[in-house]
């Protein structure tokens, strides 16, 4: 097995890694890093419970090679909080997760809370179809999905309503490592 | 703003009150640890299984010498090697296959290696000859005397008292229950319905793939970490088997992601345990791919039911006879006791009053059966909730108003004999039926669409041995703050939340002062039977509040003596201790390590509080093998009632449920909506689960074992809307009346759904899975008719 050594960023820290040529994105994370909220659940790309941000864009870790992402940006459900605010122990997301109880055993979470944030920065006003069809790839067997679709909607509504508050515009205002993904995504 | 949490956050009383999750912060912040998440270090080796191709074979030899010389490999453990058995109920199963595999993907041996790709590789390498024998898929051909014998030794095994194997057949458990007379009653009937309903093996499908990791040390000292609703029965079992002394071992257990019964009791962990034994010294890490996740660890059983039911004019049920067969895989140690339970609740929740109900268990080539949510309960309630629907057609009565007359009412005589324990369904039927607007017209949204609408109820016992127990444990920190040390895990269900709520309750301090201690380690927890039943609220909840009662009352002794009062004026409210006689407030804090000083400080009294409880139901009686009958087949049983809102597209057999209603009689709402999201989230699985089937080819082998091919449902699947609702009628010994209600909330779904068809297209579909193409093909089929 060839190794390579690549540059990555990770939840905004800079890193320096020897990978053999077969590990994916998400071995790395999880076996290289420790950065175990990124979770394994069938390593063949149709449960979403791996996802993580590459530049700002949803992927499914377990289909990605590490090599694959030298010189990118890498967020996983560690770095969401930090992404609003640097103080933040929970992002708006996050929060909403809880206040809404979209969560029951927790392992489709981390995917979902990623697949979610990324919805939410391309499209501030999402419809509930919206929401539903940006979740679609992120499988949950305990919650019926219908608490994560309104803690979605609400989190919306609290960034939108943050929007007006500049005191609490850290997001926006604190010196953010170039690519991420705070400009907009693919729309 | 900052999104972190105010500490102040102070809830006092929390029984009753939605507080947040206890596991919430670690869940959304990516911090929780399941068990895929510990760190083994260097040293870690991975395990792969061998498993079988053949659906029934015999083993006639093993040679492993082409993986034993792949670099990296450590070692090959084979079921020639190891011949222990283990089990609950029926110890049937090896821990790998010896002589004979039993069905497509049966573990015959297992490789251990540096990395997870060598083992991989080298499980390949391992040679296996087999002589192929016949099979046998069908449960109710399994049953016949001629149907090839899956377990010649049957004789041999191990069994509990209760369960009820037939040696020299395939079946591993026959339930009999006889009440009244029910030749003398058809002849009464005014309308009878007979028919048989199929369903399907299905599987959990958690998101969280099993995952165990063993390891050996030269001390004899054995530790199992590993996803588990049942860490002490894994515990037990494992140890039995192996000839571990209890002591020795230690499963610890972290945040399961998700069981639904899958991870109760054994299924792959024993793999593990063998393999690590081979490499002492090693954390040995056997994780489950998702096609083994299908087919190699659980699934819940297939069931064929002949039933016939029939009532008066009047709509009052006479008689029923039935018939279920539990198609139970390849092993049975669980699953006979599963259809023991369809067999002591076989009438559903009905007074039926002559009964005759044959319930076996049946040995299949195919994947292990055992517990699911609903434990036998959704199974048998698909058949009996059409029936009813049809009876109720047949004299002419609206069937909501046909099963409130008919469903069990507090203090009827059950089938069993039993006196109903105090419930309300007739309430769960109102609340669902105005909730989902029952007898309205609704037009469809579009003329090719027909809309329907679905009542089902439902009735579940915790199915267990009569005598599980639970216990805790209390103890205090110098700032008053609580940790409470339990056995039950954390499955998403909110174990741990309602942990913290009832210590917090019955102690008198704030919700936030209380820690749950995890993860459940069978060295520091104390004892808990399993995580299984919908038990745990109820018997843990008591176990917790006894503890919690203990502590209290040392406390209230020792501040008693100090202020020279009686232990009766005083209480503890919010963290202090007050006399309502004298007034005087002493809080917690200190005083419930160092306890408080003498006048003058001569000597002090107290010392570290630390309370214990237990809890085991001592009722529960065995029921005559011939008859099911005795005084008390169960603890208690919760009841509730679904109802569906659908519509049908006539043009592609597309079902929308536009909603489901439920309620259930909870006894009391520890955390109202934690019940609300059992409600909702188990709706979604009922449904789901009336789409879903593995299926097999003629040689029993799996061909849709991934989540491509068996779809559970998605965010653009679930209906519009879940209503949640629930009735209180407090359980005699629950705590503060609670009783459980987690697996419930999905028992009934598919027939109601299946009523909610009927009444849109008045086809009835008596096999599941369904599906767009099964209704569009019936359409298609009376269309032509026409």
């Amino acid at each position: 097995m060839s190794m390579h050594t690549i540059t990555v960023t990770v939840n905004g820290s800079r890193e320096y890694l020897t990978v053999p040529s077969n590990m994916t994105l998400l071995q790395m994370l999880r076996d290289k890093l420790a950065l175990t909220g990124t979770k394994n659940g069938c390593e063949a790309g149709e449960c979403g419970a791996c996802t993580v941000l590459v530049d700002g864009e949803p992927v499914n870790s377990c289909m990605m090679l590490a090599v694959e992402i030298d010189g990118h940006e890498v967020t996983t459900v560690e770095g969401l909080a930090r992404l609003y605010d640097d103080e933040a122990e929970l992002s708006p997301l996050q929060e909403a997760f809880a206040e809404h109880n979209a969560v029951q055993c927790g392992f489709c979470t981390p995917g979902m809370l990623i697949s979610a944030h990324a919805l939410l920065q391309r499209s501030a006003h999402p419809s509930e179809d919206e929401i539903r069809e940006a979740l679609v790839g992120n499988l949950c067997r305990c919650t019926g999905y219908l608490r994560i679709i309104q803690a979605v909607q609400a989190a919306a509504d609290r960034t939108r309503g943050r929007s007006a508050d500049t005191r609490s515009m850290s997001a926006k205002t604190a010196p953010k490592p170039a690519g991420v993904p705070f400009s907009g995504g693919a729309e | 703003m900052s999104a972190r949490r105010s500490s102040s956050t102070h809830t006092s009383e929390p029984v009753g009150k939605s507080v947040r999750r206890v596991d919430m912060t670690d869940k959304v912040s990516g911090a929780a640890t399941f068990t895929d998440d510990m760190q083994f270090g260097p040293g870690l080796y991975h395990a792969r299984l061998v498993r079988s191709p053949h659906a029934h074979a015999l083993i006639k030899q093993i040679d492993a010498s082409r993986a034993l010389d792949m670099p990296g490999v450590k070692a090959v453990v084979t079921g020639q090697e190891v011949r222990t058995r283990i089990g609950l109920y029926l110890i049937d199963r090896p821990i790998f296959a010896g002589e004979r595999a039993r069905y497509v993907g049966e573990p015959v041996a297992g490789v251990v290696a540096t990395t997870e790709e060598i083992a991989e590789e080298a499980a390949q390498l391992v040679e296996v000859t087999y002589e192929q024998l016949p099979a046998v898929f069908d449960p109710v051909e399994a049953a016949q005397p001629n149907a090839p014998l899956i377990h010649p030794d049957m004789g041999e095994y191990e069994v509990v008292n209760f369960i009820f194997p037939k040696p020299g057949t395939n079946v591993s458990e026959h339930f009999k229950l006889r009440k009244g007379d029910v030749e003398s009653a058809w002849p009464r009937c005014a309308a009878i319905v007979e028919d048989t309903f199929r369903l399907p093996q299905i599987q959990h499908v958690p998101i969280e793939p099993h995952v165990a990791i063993s390891l050996w040390e030269q001390s004899g000292e054995v530790t199992l970490w590993t996803s588990s609703q049942s860490p002490f029965a894994q515990r037990d079992l494992i140890a039995k088997s192996l000839e571990i002394p209890h002591g020795n071992l230690r499963v610890v257990s972290p945040y399961v992601g998700g069981g639904f019964g899958g991870k109760a009791g054994v299924s792959m962990e024993a793999c593990a345990v063998v393999l690590a034994q081979a490499v002492q010294g090693h954390p040995v890490k056997l994780r489950m791919t998702r096609e083994e996740e299908f087919v190699g660890t659980t699934v819940r059983q297939s069931l064929v039911a002949n039933t016939k039911i029939g009532c008066d004019a009047e709509g009052n049920l006479l008689a029923m006879e039935t018939e279920y067969f539990f198609g139970g895989g390849a092993y049975n140690d669980y699953g006979v006791n599963i259809a023991r339970a369809g067999g002591y609740s076989c009438t559903g929740p009905y007074d039926i009053p002559n009964v005759v109900g044959d319930s076996y268990c049946v040995y299949t080539n195919l994947p292990i059966g055992s517990a699911m949510r609903g434990f036998g309960m959704p199974e048998i309630h698909w058949g009996i909730e059409q029936i009813m629907d049809q009876l109720a057609e047949k004299i002419g009565m609206d069937a909501a108003e046909f099963r409130r007359c008919n469903c069990v009412k507090t203090g009827d005589t059950i089938l069993t004999g039993m006196e109903m324990p105090a419930i309300d369904m007739v309430a769960c039927i109102d609340k669902v039926t105005e909730a989902i607007g029952w007898g309205e017209e609704r037009p469809p949204s579009a003329p090719h669409k027909k809309r329907g609408t679905g009542i089902a109820i439902m009735w579940k016992a915790p199915a267990m041995p009569p005598n599980p127990g639970s216990s805790a444990i209390v103890r205090f920190n110098e700032d008053a703050t609580v940790n409470v040390e339990i056995g039950a895990q954390e499955l998403g269900q909110g174990a741990f939340t309602v942990a913290a709520q009832v210590a917090a309750q019955a102690l008198g301090v704030p919700y936030e002062w209380v820690r749950v201690s995890a993860p459940v380690d069978t060295k520091y927890s104390p004892y808990e039977w399993q995580t299984v039943a919908s038990r745990i609220t109820w018997s843990m909840g008591n176990a917790v509040k006894a503890a919690a009662e203990d502590a209290r009352h040392q406390i209230l002794e020792t501040v008693a003596d100090h202020w020279d009062e009686d232990v009766e004026d005083l209480d503890i409210k919010d963290g202090q201790v007050v006399s309502y006689k004298s007034e005087r407030e002493q809080p917690l804090k200190d005083l419930v390590i160092y306890g408080l000083p003498n006048e003058n400080f001569e000597g002090w009294k107290g010392g570290p509080v630390l309370g214990h409880g237990k809890f085991m139901p001592t009722y529960v009686t065995n029921l005559d093998p011939d008859t099911g009958q005795g005084r008390r087949a169960v603890v208690h049983y919760t009841v509730g009632a679904q109802a569906v809102d659908l519509e049908v597209d006539t043009e592609t057999g597309q079902i929308e449920v536009l909603k489901i209603a439920s309620a259930y009689d909870v006894g009391k709402a520890i955390n109202p909506d934690l019940i609300m999201t059992q409600i909702e989230g188990g709706a979604v699985h009922g449904m789901s689960s009336a789409f879903e089937a593995l299926q097999f080819d003629e040689q029993g082998r799996p061909i849709n074992p991934n989540l491509v091919d068996y779809r559970i449902m998605t965010s653009v699947d679930v209906p519009r809307e879940i209503h949640g609702d629930f009735v209180e009628t407090p359980l005699e010994d629950g705590p503060w009346g609670a009783r459980g209600v987690g697996e419930h909330v999905m028992v009934q779904t598919a027939p109601a759904i299946a009523n909610a068809i009927n009444d849109a297209l008045s086809i009835r579909f008596n096999d599941l899975p369904l599906s767009a193409e099964k209704i569009f093909l019936a359409l298609e089929k009376r269309r032509q008719a026409k």
